[in-house]
């Protein structure tokens, strides 16, 4: 088989900027600590309102500049549907579904994703100023999906 | 090796046998009908998201997201398969100058036909509002499931046959190469047949018996993860008939020539690998898969950007040598040389390029953490309404415009007309998409029901008006293909239907000794895209299994 030497060049580009995303990517995973949810652990969807620390959802703090916020979502709402965080802190988002699959976004941060019955999802983020952001719930979960919504205020 | 060769045998010419022409025609007409109903709603969606809410006229309707479940499934399950079932059938057939099985072209239609009254009534009558995504524990009624999975099944029906026509020449011509335009239509088939496996089982074995009552509890992330273990390549299922014309069709129409056989060949064994074991890619939200089975599903979908890449120049090479020869100069001269008179040929050129965007974002959507951003906002939709959405739409409807004259033998109804509903497309798409992916940057979330939101961020305003500016031109430009083909069929010329499909030569000959032989082991390849699937996804079932069933069934909408 002859392969033309264009042909050629233009394959070897795209393959060294495919390695070179990948790389960036590499870094901001292992480099600069981002992350993908995981496996955080398991828990029964039908107990959720008497098995922590969802029997309590909301914020608290959990070191000298490190909070911990504890959301349920369930059709239609999130609780708590009001989360208020300090601007600077590190914030882990620990969150599951009561019912059927449902979102999990802060618009313009990476933390997104999704709450999946019978799983654990986590987040960890740092707001560096303060202003609101929505908590979308962006996964279809039946007929008023689209009023389920909350609302993190970084102060 | 090097001589211009046919990719089809008997060149002279080959017709099929009316009866098998009108079987592929049915099942093609399904698909019509299917993207011509799912289109409404997608009107209706673009225009929610400009604010303007035209549901009420939409008096059958009972909620947005059951209008948003037609969408997805007429569009993206229905108008795809009954295509490639009857065109990779028919391009199978002809390359290899054989007729198909007359009895497996009708019970493919007839599964086609029967899954997809079963899966109109649950939709229709409101008892699978789900999305096309099926969602456990959102539970539909198992005539839902049981007619997706009888359009599988339609699929698996219409590969057997293209499978035992290759089997028969096989047998007839021991030791010689497999025409070119049969083996690339039988891969892109192969593939599918493997990727949907997985789908199968969640929808037979889980959701049906769930739906039934024969088993109480589901596993959520179970059946998510089997829905896009098939998912991810579902979309290569769609885009590889369109690949099929693009490299064996069109050089033909423009009046260039294939430049190569055996890369061709390669390119389609790289999908046939690489396509499945990508799934996780769309679960980097996920909690219970681990950062590690991502990233390794991460670098392969980047590893799926490279047959993509290699397509992008084959293509262009061909048209380069067609726009050259009709007298076209200098670094880009050929191209308005192109015969942009002839609809077929224009729609798939402008295809190619929304697809320039659409693969882009897609490397963006594979980009690990980077999905976190964009993941579930509308810069999704914007995204694959690029791919699915026109690469494959709008190749789709330029292979009809001959495809349809062929098989009716009548003349396209009007070439302008035509033309135009090309234009409006793609204009409309990439105006669309324009909007959809902006907004998503900020953070507006698909699948929902926008215009009657309680929560909006000013930021969205202009995106949501683009998409429903966008949304529009596709609304009326798939109408106008409607009616084009729709008069095809009744008012089209009689007797002036082209004779046989446009098929290319390639510039070098396939070989006939060496390594490239090797090429032509289907099961070879089959062997080794199990293997990589073991590799990609056998860690986490083997980890994963038996489940978690703890989730009843919901319905509420």
């Amino acid at each position: 088989m002859k392969v033309h030497h264009y042909e050629k060049a233009f394959l070897a580009v795209g393959v060294l900027l495919l390695i070179a995303c990948a790389g960036a990517l590499a870094y901001a995973s292992l480099g600069m600590g981002m992350h993908l949810p995981g496996e955080h652990g398991v828990i029964d969807p039908k107990a959720v309102f008497s098995t922590p620390p969802f029997d309590n959802p909301g914020v608290r703090q959990v070191g000298p500049n490190a909070y911990e916020v504890v959301v349920l979502g369930q059709m239609w709402s999130f609780a708590p549907a009001e989360i208020t965080v300090p601007a600077g802190a590190e914030v882990t988002f620990i969150a599951t579904s009561a019912d059927v699959i449902h979102g999990f976004h802060l618009d313009r941060t990476r933390v997104n994703m999704m709450l999946i019955p019978g799983q654990i999802a986590r987040a960890t983020y740092r707001f560096e100023t303060p202003g609101q952001h929505l908590v979308i719930c962006h996964e279809y979960c039946g007929l008023a999906h689209h009023a389920m919504y909350g609302r993190v205020t970084v102060k | 090796m090097s001589a211009i060769t046919d990719i089809v045998v008997n060149p002279g010419g080959f017709a099929l046998p009316e009866t098998q022409r009108r079987a592929i025609r049915y099942s093609l007409y399904i698909g019509y009908f299917a993207l011509t109903a799912g289109v409404f709603h997608g009107l209706a969606q673009a225009l929610s998201y400009a604010g303007i809410d035209i549901l009420r006229f939409f008096p059958a309707l009972k909620s947005y997201y059951q209008g948003l479940t037609v969408h997805g499934v007429a569009n993206v399950l229905i108008f795809t398969f009954s295509f490639s079932n009857g065109f990779l059938s028919l391009t199978t057939a002809r390359s290899l100058g054989r007729s198909l099985s007359t009895g497996l072209l009708w019970a493919s239609f007839a599964l086609l036909a029967v899954g997809n009254a079963l899966t109109a009534y649950a939709v229709i009558s409101n008892r699978a509002s789900v999305l096309y995504t099926s969602y456990a524990p959102l539970q539909a009624h198992w005539t839902y499931y049981i007619g997706l999975a009888l359009v599988v099944v339609s699929t698996w029906v219409a590969l057997l046959n293209m499978g035992l026509v290759l089997r028969a020449w096989r047998r007839d011509n021991a030791g010689a190469r497999i025409p070119l335009l049969a083996h690339i239509s039988v891969i892109s088939y192969v593939m599918w047949f493997l990727a949907s496996l997985p789908i199968a089982v969640s929808f037979l074995g889980l959701l049906t018996p769930w739906s039934l009552g024969l088993i109480e509890f589901i596993d959520p992330l179970l059946t998510r993860t089997l829905f896009w273990f098939t998912g991810h390549a579902i979309v290569y299922a769609w885009l590889l008939p369109a690949y099929v014309s693009w490299y064996a069709l069109v050089p033909r129409q423009a009046g260039g020539l294939l430049i190569s056989d055996s890369y061709t060949r390669i390119v389609f064994i790289l999908f046939l690998l690489l396509s499945i074991p990508t799934g996780f890619h769309h679960q980097y939200t996920d909690p219970g898969i681990s950062e590690g089975m991502k990233a390794l599903h991460g670098v392969l979908t980047f590893g799926v950007f490279f047959p993509s890449l290699a397509t992008a120049f084959s293509v262009m090479a061909a048209l380069e040598i067609a726009g050259r020869k009709r007298g076209g100069r200098g670094l880009l001269g050929w191209i308005p040389k192109l015969p942009w008179n002839d609809p077929s040929l224009t729609a798939q050129l402008l295809a190619m390029l929304t697809f320039v965007f659409g693969g882009a974002t897609g490397l963006i959507n594979a980009s690990f953490t980077m999905n976190q951003v964009i993941h579930n906002t509308t810069w999704i939709p914007g995204h694959f309404h690029m791919t699915i959405g026109s690469a494959v739409a709008l190749t789709l409807m330029g292979v009809a415009f001959w495809l349809i004259p062929y098989l009716t033998d009548r003349g396209l109804w009007s070439r302008k007309l035509a033309l135009a509903s090309a234009w409006i497309y793609f204009v409309g798409v990439l105006v669309f998409a324009r909007g959809m992916i902006s907004a998503g940057l900020q953070g507006m979330p698909r699948r929902t029901y926008m215009v009657q939101a309680p929560y909006k961020l000013a930021e969205w305003e202009l995106g949501g008006m683009l998409t429903g500016i966008g949304g529009t031109l596709m609304f009326v430009s798939i109408m106008l293909f409607f009616v084009v083909i729709a008069a095809t069929i009744f008012l089209g010329k009689r007797g002036d239907g082209p004779a046989d499909i446009p098929w290319s030569k390639t510039l070098t000959a396939p070989a006939t000794a060496g390594w490239e032989r090797n090429l032509d082991r289907i099961g070879l390849w089959v062997f080794a895209e199990i293997v990589l699937i073991a590799i990609a996804y056998g860690p986490f079932f083997v980890h994963y299994l038996p489940g978690r069933f703890v989730s009843p069934g919901f319905s509420l909408w």
